[in-house]
């Protein structure tokens, strides 16, 4: 995995996170099922973003990787905001 | 497909660079979909009333179902790159499979869902969707079908990269010294996961 070092994730990890990944997915399936009006939609998205963290960092194994590849692909997720914020920025003040 | 090349040339292997690659590819698929979210963001924003009310057409159990197949095989599939660095080959190839069933099931999931959709007469370009809806509804569905479809694209096109590194496993190209196909082929299939955990509250869950 990272470079000539073979860093072997156990079986076990990978259990532990998917476990944790299905918890994320059934509380984000009762949040957004309460009436939370406005924070629904920030409720979800914020189950959503830990859940693709735990996606990149152990299935992903970035968590393992060479520090240039965690910062390339924070890069793109900071592009990818940027995109949104000023795509927003746009139709709220027009 | 680049991996495939990278096998047929020993000398030039290089499980690093295959790995950068594979990553610069998944930024792409990453700012394609991002796209695609910024747009219905932006469609929500402008029509809240129209996107809450056809959210409630979308089934919520098979939304969930379809999260939680794909969760399991993105653990299995991470868990066969753990088996071939172990030098458990057989258990590698019996996971990779396992996880294209699992996707296969996806796909027979998202063909019922979307044959319930058609049989209500809800398809792009369709009368009752260009009759009685209104333009958000034509809206959501629109990004609906756009979304998952291609992101059901994705799940095919991962499954026909498993066939590959299977391929790859049984003829001994993939090996515990050589092991980008599967590496990258899990790359890829985690993308289609990730990508789905955002589709999934985006259209099911939130109303």
């Amino acid at each position: 995995m990272s470079g000539e070092k073979h860093h072997i994730v156990p079986y076990r990890l990978y259990f532990v996170v998917l476990i944790a990944l299905l918890a994320l997915t059934f509380a984000s399936v009762w949040i957004t099922s309460i009436e939370l009006r406005d924070y629904t939609v920030a409720a979800a998205l914020l189950f959503a973003i830990v859940k693709s963290y735990l996606v990149l960092n152990y299935f992903m194994h970035l968590k393992y990787d060479k520090p240039y590849i965690k910062i390339m692909v924070g890069f793109v997720f900071a592009i990818f905001l940027v995109m949104i914020v000023i795509t927003f920025l746009d139709y709220l003040y027009r | 497909m680049e991996h495939a090349h990278h096998v047929e040339h020993p000398d030039m292997y290089d499980a690093e660079s295959s790995k950068v690659g594979m990553w610069l590819f998944i930024f792409t698929e990453l700012l394609l979909f991002g796209a695609l979210f910024v747009i219905y963001a932006v469609y929500r924003y402008m029509n809240p009333e129209a996107f809450h009310l056809a959210g409630e057409e979308l089934n919520r159990v098979i939304g969930t179902v379809n999260t939680v197949i794909l969760l399991i095989s993105s653990m299995t599939i991470a868990m066969a790159t753990t088996a071939l660095q172990k030098g458990q080959r057989n258990v590698a190839i019996a996971l990779v499979s396992v996880t294209f069933v699992i996707g296969l099931a996806f796909l027979v999931n998202k063909y019922f869902e979307w044959g319930v959709k058609f049989s209500h007469g809800i398809w792009p370009g369709s009368e009752h969707m260009m009759n009685e809806m209104s333009h958000g509804e034509v809206l959501f569905f629109g990004l609906y079908f756009v979304m998952t479809g291609l992101h059901a694209l994705h799940i095919i096109i991962g499954m026909a990269i498993m066939v590959f590194a299977v391929r790859g496993l049984v003829r001994g190209k993939v090996h515990p010294d050589r092991p980008s196909l599967l590496d990258n082929c899990g790359l890829y299939w985690h993308l289609v996961d990730l990508i789905w955990i955002f589709l999934f509250p985006l259209f099911y869950l939130i109303h």
